[in-house]
């Protein structure tokens, strides 16, 4: 069981005259088992929540609080924030030329469980996720990312999530990109590890797409670094329909 | 002290013909043939040719050492090289010292010694510098790896050449012919400790496929310097791959032309310097015929106070080379301060009808990006850190294609970075 508590958040970047606010007070809990989908136009600060939340030395808390399980993440580093059980599915994943998926795979699992997961369960597992996943075995012995298109890369982030079994994942656009195929296998694996009910899930997106295969229980809208609505499935139907427009007016106007 | 271009510069560029010339327009790109005496380079410049870079369009060639005079440091081919160290060398005193070797000759394979008045010699690409004609003239003769016509080898040539401790300088000349349509992989293991100058040249047979691999795991205090010519024959392919990780000195000059047609040659190369070591590679990829390709990547870390690297990667595309394609990449990771890199990419285009031409050169510390990356999975940051440069290194290693000299040569790596916490029963199989 466990809680992701944020409170009152606000996250910069840039230093000195540059720096510039994103965050301007974010507050949400999510517990596991619960699925948040955060919603919001470009530039309204969703991706930078959750970066924040991941520890991206760009970013700059210069205030609030984000705790897991009572203990406070800001104040652990990055690898200790994803140990503690913080995954980040990126939206960007980036290349790591010489590094095998599997090398790569085993060593995070080996740092996340604290010892070297069993040789033959790991590879039946690790095996059986990428079946699901509908991604050929010749794929473990690729390089991270590498040369990799971008559902393959997506499928890579939700299988790195699969084996990783953490407590709150933070999933960053994952939607962005992909095909009906690809969206339907992703989504998919999302709830695989939800039905298995230990995962709390922080869905970023833009668009309701991928709201038909992964069903929120909270919807938040995010506009101008945070939160400016929230509420059931029923609020994706309404921004679906009407978009952001209206949060974005009201947004600008209580800014002048 | 560290060098502006050895930390956190970086610098990439990309040329498309496409963006260099019209459609079919024949432009000659410009320049110079006069070889840069200056030492007027900006750290990390590099040019399109419009500036001299030290790669005179018309290298000069000759097999008499004497028309090279005696460098003194300031000619474009030495300023890098600390001439202290290499003058052992270029001092040029005859003598029998030989290395000693080991070899492993599969079936279609013939190892010969042809003397200096033999036709071969004089067909070989000439020696560019005044060590490399030393070398050619000491040598007196060469030793011949002769693979048949149509062979396809079972497992790679090896010539093991170890050092044996002489203060004499040894002078050696290799010749591999591969006949054509042929398939070899041949292996150059350097050890232990000597004063090696080397020449090696490689005739690549029509339709031949040749690796080359050069592996310099020299003893501290060794000093290597060798000329490696490839003459790649009509529609054959040619592959070397330089690892250079031991040895005081190591100064290696690869140069590659096309016979024919169709040819294609791939040059990867990896170095990791540590202090103390200098160790210097220059490449030279020459377009004269139509639709050849070449592509290029160097890969170079360095830690350690005075550890120094030297790449320069020379193409050119003369007139006639229409439908060229050509890449080339260097790469220096710089672990600690105190180090130095030094990175000349030049390339020289003199049609705009071809298919491709570009280069990137970066030199810098560890990508942020990659090392969150593998943080926010919970790896600690020393072992990402590790994790990336033994990628950063197995990423050329692993053009070798041959699985237990790659294994030993990251093992030589690792053991330089520090063992990996957790990796021992590496690598894992997901089939």
């Amino acid at each position: 069981m466990s809680v992701l508590e944020i409170r009152d958040l606000h996250v910069s970047v840039g230093e000195g005259d540059d720096a510039k606010e994103i965050l301007r007070g974010v507050d949400l809990t999510v517990r596991s088992g619960e699925t948040h989908a955060i919603m919001g136009p470009n530039g309204s600060g969703k991706s930078t929540l959750a970066y924040s939340i991941a520890g991206h030395p760009k970013y700059t808390i210069t205030g609030g609080t984000v705790t897991l399980d009572g203990e406070d993440v800001l104040e652990m580093s990055v690898d200790e924030r994803a140990r503690a059980g913080l995954f980040l599915a990126m939206q960007y994943p980036v290349e790591v030329p010489g590094v095998s998926v599997s090398n790569f795979l085993r060593t995070a699992a080996t740092a996340i469980k604290g010892e070297a997961p069993k040789l033959r369960t790991w590879v039946k597992d690790v095996k059986s996720e990428m079946e699901l996943l509908e991604m050929n075995p010749a794929f473990a012995e690729r390089n991270v990312n590498e040369g990799f298109s971008g559902g393959e890369k997506k499928r890579h982030e939700i299988l790195q999530m699969r084996l990783l079994k953490p407590g709150i994942a933070i999933l960053d656009e994952t939607d962005s990109g992909l095909d009906v195929d690809a969206l339907r296998i992703v989504s998919e694996g999302v709830n695989r590890s939800r039905e298995e009910g230990q995962v709390g899930v922080l869905l970023i997106t833009h668009y309701t797409r991928i709201l038909r295969y992964i069903k929120p229980d909270f919807v938040h809208v995010f506009v101008n670094g945070k939160v400016v609505e929230e509420g059931g499935p029923e609020l994706a139907e309404k921004l679906e329909n009407e978009g952001y427009a209206s949060y974005v007016k009201t947004a600008e106007v209580a800014q002048a | 002290m560290t060098d502006q271009n050895t930390t956190g510069l970086t610098t990439e560029s990309a040329v498309l013909a496409g963006e260099l010339f019209g459609e079919g327009v024949g432009t000659q790109a410009g320049p110079p043939t006069t070889p840069a005496d200056s030492t007027a380079v900006a750290p990390g410049a590099h040019s399109h040719g419009g500036t001299p870079t030290g790669s005179p369009a018309e290298r000069f060639t000759s097999t008499d050492p004497d028309a090279f005079g005696v460098p003194t440091g300031r000619e474009e081919t030495w300023r890098f090289t600390p001439m202290k160290r290499i003058r052992p060398l270029l001092d040029g005193a005859a003598s029998d010292a030989k290395l000693s070797w080991t070899t492993d000759l599969p079936e279609g394979v013939e190892l010969a010694r042809v003397d200096a008045g033999d036709p071969l010699l004089k067909g070989l690409p000439e020696p560019v510098d005044r060590l490399a004609a030393l070398t050619r003239q000491n040598a007196g003769g060469a030793d011949v790896v002769r693979v048949a016509q149509e062979a396809q080898l079972d497992r790679p040539v090896t010539l093991g050449l170890a050092g044996t401790g002489s203060e004499d300088v040894v002078w050696g000349q290799l010749v591999v012919e591969v006949g054509a349509f042929a398939k070899a992989t041949v292996v150059l293991d350097h050890s232990g400790l000597a004063k090696y100058s080397g020449g090696v040249t490689v005739l690549v047979g029509d339709g031949a496929q040749v690796t080359l691999v050069t592996v310099q795991e020299w003893a501290p205090g060794a000093v290597h310097g060798g000329q490696y010519d490839a003459v790649v024959g009509r529609d054959a392919t040619f592959k070397q791959v330089v690892v250079t990780l031991g040895g005081d000195l190591v100064r290696l000059v690869s140069n590659v032309q096309y016979a024919g047609p169709g040819g294609s040659a791939e040059l990867f190369g990896v170095y990791f310097s540590d202090e103390t070591q200098h160790q210097e590679h220059r490449l030279w990829v020459d377009h004269a015929v139509p639709n050849c390709s070449s592509n290029v990547l160097y890969k170079g870390a360095l830690q350690g106070e005075g550890a120094r690297t030297v790449w320069i990667g020379d193409v050119r595309i003369r007139p006639a080379a229409t439908g060229t394609e050509t890449y080339e990449l260097n790469r220096n990771l710089v672990l600690t301060d105190g180090a130095r890199a030094d990175s000349v990419p030049n390339l020289e285009i003199e049609t705009g009808e071809i298919v491709g031409a570009g280069h990137a050169s970066a030199t810098g510390r560890f990508d942020d990006e990659q090392l969150f990356y593998l943080c926010s999975r919970g790896i600690d940051a020393e072992t990402a850190r590790r994790l990336v440069v033994r990628g950063f290194f197995a990423d050329v290693v692993q053009h070798i294609g041959v699985d237990e000299l790659q294994d030993r040569l990251m093992a030589t790596i690792d053991a330089r970075l520090g063992a990996l916490p957790g990796l021992d029963e590496q690598p894992v199989e997901v089939a």
